[in-house]
């Protein structure tokens, strides 16, 4: 479904990735995990566009979409929940869903009803602004805006960061809930128990440069691996 | 204190009337340069011209209707509208390819537009003075318990809460406002969820640039159309829109009104000193709110 070959992205003359490459296929939870600063995010932005990679090739459904504006790799069917939630602060929580809402004709599309179905805290402060959320509800809403546009495959960049372990468990079941019901997964995780408990197959990441990738069983047995690259 | 004894309870009530409609003018002028900076992020200089260009525009359609009442109605209505395409064009031309750049390269920009704006309108109407009558209807003045109250001032004050309704309810209630607001803090993340931000942007400006020629288009019976008047009042728009707080449209009614009624307020106190009050006003905001009165969108 997402095909990454050989990106490099850079932020003004600063180059941040050197020829990454991944690949998620359909229905997959796929964890980038890294350090802080690793290039995560950035491999998040170059996939949606906001950091478009200089060099390489990102091909979705079979397209490719590089040098493509956001807005129109959006509306291919990629959602993006960014690390630091990024909610409109100014708009109330139904409207940040209202604007983001994009129909399809696909069935069992996600519209406001069934994003508080899913989310039901959600539905209780709908009115509320979005900048006085909690942490939790904020990244609820992020989810909730990115999966009202009925994306295929949704880019999750750290949602579990600075949460209480509760709210860390919740999100959790509503991932899983996500991938059951069809949904395409590309996630990056600094915290690798959410990470390896949530995906079917995981790379790493550091200094911007794939160090590793294999399924979640081979990560799990390769402590060594894990400690050179993931432990602070 | 002499100007004590000059003061009536009508002379005030007649100033304050002036002042509120002088108000509404800078309110509508200024409330579109706050959108525009607020949602876009330029300091479009070149506000004032839209202005000057709305009035010129007003007075031109009203000649072709020999300067009759009905000439008035037309040009007051389709000066913004012929404002607003222009401001279209430029958008789409110029302005859309310059949103990632720095704010010292957009006030440049603007500003050669303004220039470039001031000598557009020499070619076109010469430099002499125009003057345009207000409609028969709106001719003199009310006598209220033997106060004087000019019928276009009155007229203004009428026409700005339907304004401020009107912006109100585009920037709150519409998806398209609700849209504008979300982008004024977090334009990529607008893109991110699939929303064209170009279009949003353009239709913003248009907007913003639609009040200043209904503004120039309003002021015009009220004075001299000539060359100067875009440049004391993007002055005026400006410090406006600084002490109501950058891009809030709430911020521009409050600023407008201090700026207007001190204005005006003034010249009953101090005639030779009038000008400064509203400057002075300004410093005093300034000094104990520097980022404005009403939060910014900055």
């Amino acid at each position: 479904m997402l095909l990454v070959e050989n990106i490099h992205t850079y932020y003004g003359l600063s180059h941040i990735l050197f020829g990454v490459s991944l690949q998620v296929s359909k229905r997959e939870i796929v964890c980038l995990l890294g350090r802080n600063g690793a290039g995560k995010s950035t491999t998040m932005k170059s996939v949606i566009g906001l950091t478009p990679p200089k060099n390489g090739e990102i091909k979705f459904k079979q397209t490719s979409i590089v040098g493509m504006k956001p807005y129109q790799i959006a509306r291919m069917g990629i959602g993006f929940v960014p690390d630091d939630r990024r909610v409109f602060f100014d708009l109330t929580v139904d409207e940040n869903l209202e604007i983001s809402e994009m129909h399809t004709q696909r069935p069992n599309s996600w519209d406001r009803k069934r994003v508080y179905d899913f989310f039901k805290p959600l539905g209780h402060i709908r009115d509320r602004k979005a900048g006085l959320l909690s942490g939790g509800e904020q990244q609820m809403l992020t989810i909730g805006r990115a999966l009202i546009t009925n994306p295929e495959l949704l880019l999750l960049d750290e949602p579990t960061e600075g949460l209480a372990p509760i709210i860390v468990g919740m999100l959790e079941e509503h991932i899983l809930q996500l991938k059951k019901e069809g949904l395409t997964i590309l996630l990056a995780e600094q915290n690798q128990k959410a990470a390896l408990r949530l995906s079917d197959r995981g790379y790493i990441l550091d200094n911007g440069v794939i160090k590793y990738s294999g399924t979640i069983d081979e990560l799990r047995e390769n402590e060594e691996v894990m400690r050179k690259y993931l432990l602070v | 204190m002499d100007w004590l004894s000059t003061l009536t309870a009508g002379g005030l009530v007649q100033q304050f009337i002036v002042g509120l409609s002088r108000s509404t003018i800078l309110f509508i002028v200024s409330s579109g340069l706050s959108l525009v900076l607020g949602v876009l992020r330029i300091p479009n200089v070149a506000h004032g011209s839209l202005y000057m260009l709305g009035a010129f525009l007003c007075f031109s359609i009203a000649s072709l209707f020999d300067n009759s009442s009905m000439g008035f109605w037309i040009g007051l209505a389709l000066a913004p509208f012929c404002v607003a395409f222009v401001s279209l064009v430029a958008e789409r031309t110029l302005f859309s390819r310059l949103y990632d750049r720095e704010h010292l390269m957009l006030l440049l920009f603007t500003f050669a537009l303004m220039l470039l704006c001031r000598d557009a309108v020499k070619i076109i109407w010469g430099s002499e003075y125009r003057s345009l009558a207000p409609p028969v209807a709106l001719q003199g003045s009310f006598s209220v318990f033997g106060m004087l109250l000019p019928k276009y001032n009155l007229f203004l004050l009428g026409l700005g809460p339907f304004v401020a309704v009107g912006l109100w309810f585009l920037t709150q209630k519409t998806k398209i406002g609700k849209i504008a607001r979300a982008a004024a803090v977090d334009r990529d993340m607008v893109g991110a969820v699939g929303i064209n931000v170009s279009w949003v942007f353009a239709f913003v400006f248009v907007i913003g640039c639609f009040l200043a020629g209904l503004g120039g288009a309003l002021v015009a019976p009220t004075q001299n159309i000539n060359q100067g008047m875009d440049h004391t009042l993007i002055m005026e728009a400006f410090l406006i829109v600084i002490i109501g707080g950058l891009g809030n449209v709430w911020g521009a009614l409050l600023g407008a009104l201090i700026f207007g009624l001190t204005d005006s307020m003034g010249i009953l106190v101090w005639p030779q000193f009038s000008i400064v009050f509203p400057y002075a006003v300004v410093v005093i905001v300034l000094i104990f709110r520097p980022t404005g009165l009403l939060k910014s969108t900055w």
